[in-house]
C-alpha cells in the first residue's frame, strides 16, 4: 500500500478498463448531491473494480464533487475498502474469539504457510487473497472460513489446505 | 398488496393465526396438518440448510404430500452447532445434523407414516440419550423468549407470518392510541436498559431527545454487531426483522421523527437482504412511508451498511460513518439526543433493544419490569459459544447464575479431560469471570463487580487449555487495530500493551512489564476519547486479577502452564505421564512422531512443525 498521496494525477492502472469507467460513472452520477453518498459509493466502484487504486478515487472525487483527500481519507479508514489488486478468490478466516479458541488461529498459520503469503497479502498467481476478519457471527460453527461467498464452517487446520485446493 | 388499515391488519391477523396454531400444538385449524420448520439462518447454511430445504421440497413433492405439508424456512433457530436443525409441528420434534441423503426417510416415516426418525434426534450429551421434543431439550426448556419469541417460528421474509404473530399491534397501538409522552413513559416503566452493552436506561435516554428542540430528528439502529463472539443482532435480524422496524416506528412517533437508518455490518449479508426484504413489505403494506395505516404519522425506514470498522459500533463514530466520514468519536457532551446524526436530534438503540420494544407497548411496561432482577429488568441473550458443549444464543431472565447458563444449557465443557477455566464477557471492552464467581447472577452490577461486563452479551467459556496471557493479547490486538487512531492514549498506549503482550508470549518477559502493563492500562482507561480506549484495557485487567500467576510463569519461569504459547513449549514428552496410547503420533498432521505400541512417544523436532495438534489430542497433558 502507498503510503503518501501522491498529488500528482495519475493514470489509471492497465486493469481498469473503460468499461468499468464507465460504471464509475453512472454510480457517481445516482448519488452526487447525496448526502452520506461517499461510503456506498466507494462500495459500489470496488465491486466494479475489484479495488481502489488512487486514480479511480481521484476519478470519484471529481464526479461526487468532493475533495481528493477525503476519499482517499475514507478509503484508508474502512477494512472493507482495498489499495491493491485482489486474487480471483479471497479466504478469509475468522479471528473472532470462538473460533481463535476453537484452532481458527491454527488454521490461519497453516494457510500462510501453504499459500507462502501472509494475511492480508495475495499470492504471487493473483490466485488467492488471504485475510483474516473480526467475527463473522458465526460463533456457534467456529472455527469459519469464508471462500467468497461461501461460509465453511468448524474448518480445522488440517482441514484448510484441501478447502482452498478446491478452488481454481 | 395494497396499504392496509389497522382493521386490515388485525384481519390478516386472524387468517395467518389459524394457519400459525399448529406450532402450538393446536391441529385442525388451518390449511396444512403438518409444518417443517427448517433453521436458514447462517450457521445453518454454512452447513448445507439451503439444500436440505430444497430437497425436502422436492421429496414432499414427489410423494404427494404438498397440499399437506408445508416447508417453511426460517431465521436462526439459535442451536447452531448441530445445524441443520428442523422442527417439525404439531409434535414439536426436533430434528439435527440433517442432511439431503436423510430427507426421503423422515418424509416417507414421518411426514407419510407418522413414524418420527430416531436417529436424527438431539442426543443428550451426558445421558446419551435421545430427547424428540425441542421443549424437553434443556438448552430450550431453561430459557425465557422475549426478544427472541418469535425465532424458528416463523417465515422471516413473509410479513404474513409476522403478522399472524401480532405483529405490527403494538405499532398500532402507539399510532393510534398513545401521545408520544405515554410511550416514553411506559419504556421507562419497563426499567429497560440498552442491550449494545453501557446498559444506558432506553425511556430515558428517549425523553432527552423527546425533549430536545428541532424540526427534523433520527432514529437509528446499531447493527454492527462487532463484537468478536457475539451475533444475537444477527440471529434477530435474520429471524425477526419486522420486530426491529416496528420498534423504531414507535419510537419515530416518541420522539416525532420520520426518518430512521439501520447502520449494518456489511459482514452480515443475509442479515442485509432480510432486513431490507422486510423494509420493502412494510413499504408495500403501508406500514412504513406517508401515512402509515392512515393515521397521518410518516417514517422512512433505509440501511445503511458499514465497511468494517469496529469502532463505528460507537455512537457518535456511527453517525459519522452514516454521514460518509471516517468513522472517528467526537467528545460528548452534546450528546445525540441534542446533536446527533447531521447534528440534529438523534436516538440510537442496538438489535436487541428494539426487539424487545414492541411486547412493552403491547404488554406495558409493568410486564416486562416483572422479569429480571432489581438492577436489571427484563431478559438477555448471550451468544454462548468456545469451550462448551451448546453452542448457541440462550436467553434467559436477568439474575441467572452464570452456572445455570455455562453447564445446563450450555451442557458443560465438551472434553472430559478438560476443565472449567473461564467465562469471558463483554468481548474487548469486558472481562474474564474465574471459576470460583461462576455463581454469580448474570445482571450489571453483579458483572461489573465480578471484574467483566455485559457488554452486548457474547459469552465465551474456556477450558484449561487455553493461555489466559494469550487470550489478553488476543484482545488487545483486536483493539489496537481496531483504534480510529483519533486520541494519542488509545491509539499509541494500546500499541505498546500489545507490544509487551507480545514478548510475554514469545518468551522474553522481562522483571517490570506487568507493572508497566497496569500503569499504562490506568493511563488508557483516564484518558481515552471514546468507550473503545476506555475499556480496552479491560481484558488485561481482569486476567491479572485473577490470573496473575500465569503470567509471572511467564515473565519468570518461561513456561505457560496452559500449554498454548508456542514459544514457550519445548515439545517433547514427558516419560512418567505419557500412557502410550500414540494419540499423538495417529494426529501429527507431518509424521514428526515415533510411536510403537506399549512405547512412549518421541517427538522428532526436525519434522516439528509446531502445530500443537499432539498436545490438543493428548488427554494426559504428557507432551509440554
Amino acid at each position: 500500500m502507498s503510503l503518501a498521496y501522491d498529488l500528482t494525477p495519475q493514470e489509471m492502472p492497465e486493469d481498469v478498463t473503460p468499461e468499468m469507467v464507465e460504471r464509475i460513472d453512472e454510480i457517481c452520477a445516482a448519488y452526487r448531491g447525496k448526502p452520506g453518498a461517499l461510503i456506498p459509493v466507494l462500495q459500489k466502484c470496488q465491486e466494479v473494480v475489484g479495488y481502489l487504486p488512487v486514480p479511480v478515487q481521484e476519478h470519484i472525487a471529481k464526479a461526487l464533487g468532493v475533495p481528493g483527500h477525503e476519499v482517499y481519507g475514507v478509503t484508508t479508514f474502512y477494512s472493507f475498502f482495498s489499495m491493491e489488486p485482489r486474487g480471483r478468490h479471497v479466504v478469509r478466516v475468522c479471528m473472532g474469539t470462538a473460533c481463535y479458541v476453537r484452532g481458527g488461529k491454527e488454521a490461519l498459520d497453516r494457510l500462510e504457510r501453504h499459500l507462502n503469503t501472509p494475511v492480508d497479502t495475495t499470492t504471487e498467481d493473483r490466485r488467492f487473497t488471504l485475510e483474516q476478519v473480526r467475527c463473522l457471527g458465526a460463533c456457534g460453527v467456529a472455527p469459519v472460513v469464508v471462500v467468497n461467498q461461501d461460509t465453511h464452517r468448524k474448518v480445522m487446520a488440517d482441514a484448510v489446505v484441501d478447502l482452498v485446493e478446491q478452488y481454481d | 398488496m395494497s396499504k392496509i388499515s389497522i382493521d386490515q391488519l388485525s384481519q390478516i391477523q386472524q387468517k395467518v393465526e389459524k394457519e400459525q396454531a399448529l406450532r402450538q400444538g393446536q391441529t385442525g385449524t388451518g390449511a396444512h396438518r403438518m409444518h417443517l420448520l427448517i433453521c436458514g439462518g447462517t450457521g445453518c447454511q454454512a452447513a448445507g440448510s439451503i439444500a436440505v430445504y430444497e430437497a425436502l421440497k422436492a421429496e414432499i413433492d414427489k410423494q404427494g404430500l404438498s397440499g399437506e405439508v408445508a416447508v417453511i424456512e426460517t431465521g436462526c433457530n439459535g442451536f447452531c452447532a448441530l445445524g441443520p436443525v428442523m422442527v417439525t409441528y404439531p409434535e414439536g420434534i426436533f430434528y439435527v445434523n440433517l442432511e439431503e441423503k436423510d430427507i426421503p426417510e423422515v418424509v416417507e416415516s414421518h411426514c407419510k407414516n407418522g413414524e418420527p426418525v430416531e436417529r436424527l434426534f438431539y442426543k443428550d450429551p451426558s445421558s446419551k440419550k435421545f430427547i424428540p421434543h425441542m421443549k424437553e431439550i434443556p438448552f430450550f426448556a431453561l430459557q425465557e423468549l422475549i426478544a427472541l419469541k418469535n425465532r424458528s417460528l416463523l417465515d422471516a421474509e413473509s410479513i404474513d407470518e409476522y403478522i399472524g404473530r401480532g405483529g405490527y399491534q403494538a405499532m398500532a397501538k402507539a399510532l393510534k392510541e398513545m401521545s408520544p409522552e405515554d410511550i416514553v413513559a411506559e419504556v421507562k416503566k419497563s426499567g429497560l436498559r440498552g442491550r449494545g452493552g453501557a446498559g444506558f436506561p432506553t425511556g430515558l435516554k428517549w425523553e432527552f431527545c423527546q425533549k430536545s428542540p428541532g424540526e427534523i430528528k433520527y432514529v437509528l439502529c446499531n447493527a454492527d454487531e462487532g463484537d468478536p463472539g457475539a451475533f444475537m443482532d444477527r440471529s434477530i435480524l435474520e429471524a425477526d426483522p419486522h420486530a426491529v422496524v416496528e420498534g423504531m416506528v414507535i419510537a419515530a412517533k416518541a420522539i416525532g421523527s420520520h426518518h430512521g437508518y439501520v447502520y449494518c455490518r456489511a459482514e452480515y449479508p443475509l442479515a442485509v437482504n432480510r432486513l431490507q426484504l422486510a423494509i420493502d413489505h412494510a413499504k408495500e403494506y403501508g406500514l412504513l412511508g406517508e401515512n402509515i395505516m392512515g393515521t397521518g404519522f410518516d417514517f422512512e425506514l433505509n440501511i445503511y451498511q458499514g465497511a468494517g470498522a469496529f469502532v463505528c459500533g460507537e455512537e457518535t463514530a456511527l453517525m459519522r460513518s452514516i454521514e460518509g466520514k471516517r468513522g472517528m468519536p467526537r467528545p460528548r457532551p452534546p450528546f445525540p439526543a441534542v446533536a446527533g446524526l447531521w447534528n440534529r436530534p438523534t436516538i440510537l438503540n442496538n438489535v436487541e433493544t428494539w426487539a424487545n420494544i414492541p411486547q412493552i407497548i403491547e404488554k406495558g411496561g409493568d410486564w416486562y419490569a416483572g422479569i429480571g432482577t432489581e438492577d436489571s429488568k427484563g431478559t438477555k441473550v448471550f451468544a454462548l459459544t468456545g469451550h462448551v458443549n451448546n453452542i448457541g444464543l440462550v436467553e434467559v431472565p436477568m439474575g441467572t447464575p452464570l452456572r445455570t447458563i455455562v453447564y445446563d444449557i450450555g451442557g458443560g465443557i465438551p472434553k472430559k479431560h478438560r476443565k472449567f477455566k473461564a467465562v469471558q464477557l463483554g468481548g474487548p471492552s469486558g472481562g474474564c469471570i474465574p471459576e470460583d464467581k461462576i455463581d454469580t447472577p448474570c445482571e450489571y452490577a453483579a458483572i461489573m463487580e465480578a471484574g467483566a461486563i455485559m457488554g452486548s452479551g457474547g459469552m465465551i467459556v474456556m477450558d484449561d487449555s487455553t493461555c489466559m496471557v494469550d487470550m489478553a493479547r488476543f484482545f488487545m490486538d483486536f483493539v489496537q487495530e481496531e483504534s480510529c487512531g483519533k486520541c494519542t492514549p488509545c491509539r499509541e498506549g494500546t500499541r505498546r500493551m500489545l507490544q509487551i503482550l507480545e514478548k510475554i508470549c514469545a518468551g522474553e518477559g522481562e522483571p517490570g512489564d506487568i507493572e508497566t502493563l497496569e500503569e499504562l492500562s490506568a493511563t488508557i482507561q483516564e484518558a481515552s476519547l471514546c468507550g473503545l480506549g476506555q475499556t480496552g484495557p479491560n481484558p488485561v485487567l481482569s486476567t491479572l486479577r485473577y490470573f496473575r500467576d500465569e503470567y509471572e510463569a511467564h515473565v519468570h519461569d518461561k513456561t505457560c502452564p496452559a500449554r498454548s504459547c508456542v514459544a514457550l513449549l519445548k515439545f517433547q514428552v514427558d516419560e512418567d505421564k505419557c500412557k502410550k496410547c500414540g494419540m499423538c503420533f495417529k494426529n501429527c498432521p507431518v509424521d514428526a512422531i515415533d510411536w510403537k505400541k506399549k512405547e512412549v512417544a518421541k517427538i522428532n523436532l526436525d519434522k516439528c512443525i509446531k502445530c500443537k495438534t499432539c498436545i490438543e489430542n493428548c488427554k494426559f497433558d504428557a507432551i509440554f
